[in-house]
């Protein structure tokens, strides 16, 4: 069971929170400059670290705001939460 | 040595102490013609169907633990074609018939046993789904039955059919030819197989980097020490990523954690694969009586393999509202397999952008039954340096092309497929 920090709830349950999936990678400015490879690589591309991994979850059985994780994925140790500023763009 | 009742008697008579090796254990060349990353059951398939298929013995399977120790020794060993798509639908029901020739072929009994899996329906949108993906596995000549209520009843008993069941029932999708085999039996069997052909298969062995020149791949490092290859592939499972990173590359792979579960063994009750996909639980019973139990993934990226107690409530909950009677059960073993979930939910067997480098790998939670047809069709992509066209749908390409075959509909996020 992990334990994640809501940065404006405190530490609470999982089960309070929706998985978001990766946050290191920002949605781009302008996606209809995109080449089809640049599109696919932000889309569907991923590190998949085996080690620790920024990730988005929504504490959406609280104060529904989306935040940032720092998550070890071998041993599922909660490094550090974060709020999300307003929509980063690269 | 061919296994028979012959060689069986000859055996008995010294008391079973002369069998020889099934596979031996050789140290590594200095260089293959072919590489397979991963000793599990579609990269030692894949070994031996280079061998046995395309004439190519001068091959290495590289396995850092032991054989057919990660997903393959700790899957719920369901085989199946029953899917919509018909890329998807084509591709494991060309497995499907290698699964019911294989034990004949490799000489070992992989216990491999059609006894039916059972789609559950719920509600009348779920009759409607069952009847279109009926229809259409029919269509790709595969057999789907669809049942009605009584049906589904006298199938199997144990099912709450009752009219305040907290999962109604329906009816059912059902591929009798569906079934379960032995998994352990599979992977001691295709490395028997690959081994006599002379196929090497190195366990202990590490691959710590990929050395490259340009766009081609020398060979790999491993920890016993550089090996050479001609060609490299990968069938890596949950660390494809990692493994690919070392050759440079990122693929659309997300690793998750998914549990399996047995209980104790009981005297036979259950003769199907029984799932929901609206509940999200799969049971069966296995030779030895076990249930065999599991459900959705995790839902967030892991390589723990281990799982988390919220999902093992809800699939346990799942499994007791279907069959009451298994709420006096105890659970015996849990396991927590790392998945490589791909971006639509269905695999890729391909070349990359490298030029002698081929992957295997998005096998989500279904690699169990793709074993034999995932191995055929892997050594046909390297034997050839092109796909063959039961996996020619299977690229990695495909994302960008925006051709993606996603069976369950839900986008590019793999911890929903």
């Amino acid at each position: 069971m992990l334990l994640i920090q809501c940065p404006f709830c405190g530490p609470r349950d999982q089960v309070e929170f929706s998985y978001g999936g990766d946050a290191g990678v920002p949605r781009p400015a302008d996606p209809a400059a995109l080449s089809d490879d640049k599109w696919n690589a932000w889309l569907n591309e991923r590190d998949n670290p085996a080690g620790e991994h920024d990730e988005l979850w929504q504490h959406s059985m609280g104060c529904r705001r989306w935040i940032g994780v720092r998550r070890n994925t071998l041993s599922h140790e909660v490094v550090s939460s974060w709020a999300l500023q307003p929509a980063k763009t690269a | 040595m061919k296994y028979s009742i012959f060689s069986l008697a000859r055996n008995a008579v010294s008391f079973h102490r002369d069998w020889p090796l099934a596979w031996r254990s050789p140290a590594p060349k200095s260089h293959y013609d072919v590489v397979i990353i991963g000793g599990g059951g579609h990269g030692l398939a894949t070994a031996y169907y280079l061998a046995k298929e395309h004439g190519i013995t001068n091959v290495a399977v590289l396995e850092k633990h032991r054989i057919g120790g990660g997903n393959t020794g700790c899957d719920t060993t369901i085989v199946r074609s029953n899917y919509y798509l018909t890329a998807n639908a084509r591709f494991y029901e060309h497995s499907l018939r290698l699964w019911e020739g294989l034990s004949q072929d490799l000489d070992f009994n992989v216990m491999f046993r059609p006894r039916g899996v059972l789609n559950l329906a719920h509600t009348h949108a779920d009759l409607e789904n069952q009847a279109r993906r009926g229809n259409a596995m029919r269509l790709n000549g595969i057999d789907a039955l669809a049942l009605n209520r009584p049906e589904v009843a006298s199938m199997v008993p144990d099912l709450d059919m009752s009219p305040t069941a907290r999962h109604p029932i329906l009816g059912g999708l059902l591929q009798p030819r569906g079934g379960t085999a032995r998994h352990d039996a599979v992977v001691w069997g295709y490395a028997r197989g690959a081994d006599s052909r002379g196929v090497d298969i190195i366990h202990d062995c590490e691959v710590t980097g990929i050395r490259r020149d340009g766009n081609r791949v020398l060979g790999v490092e491993t920890t016993q020490g550089f090996i050479g290859a001609g060609k490299v592939g990968i069938a890596a499972a949950s660390h494809s990523s990692v493994v690919a990173g070392m050759a440079g590359l990122r693929l659309p792979i997300e690793s998750h954690g998914l549990q399996a579960m047995v209980s104790e063994p009981v005297k036979p009750m259950l003769d199907a694969v029984v799932t929901s996909d609206a509940v999200f639980c799969c049971v069966s019973q296995s030779d030895k009586g076990e249930l065999v139990i599991d459900g959705n993934v995790d839902g967030y990226n892991s390589y723990a393999q281990r799982g988390n107690l919220p999902v093992l409530e809800r699939v346990v909950g799942a499994a007791v509202a279907l069959f009451p009677s298994f709420s006096r059960l105890r659970l015996l073993r849990l396991r927590g397999g790392v998945m490589d979930m791909s971006m639509d939910g269905s695999p890729i067997i391909a070349k990359t952008a490298l030029d002698n480098f081929y992957v295997n790998c998005g096998w989500c939670y279904g690699g169990f039954k793709a074993t034999p047809g995932s191995g055929w069709c892997f050594a046909h992509t390297i034997a050839q340096d092109r796909p063959h066209e039961l996996n020619a749908a299977f690229t990695l390409d495909r994302y960008t092309l925006g051709r993606a075959i996603d069976e369950r509909g839900a986008g590019p996020t793999p911890w929903l497929h």
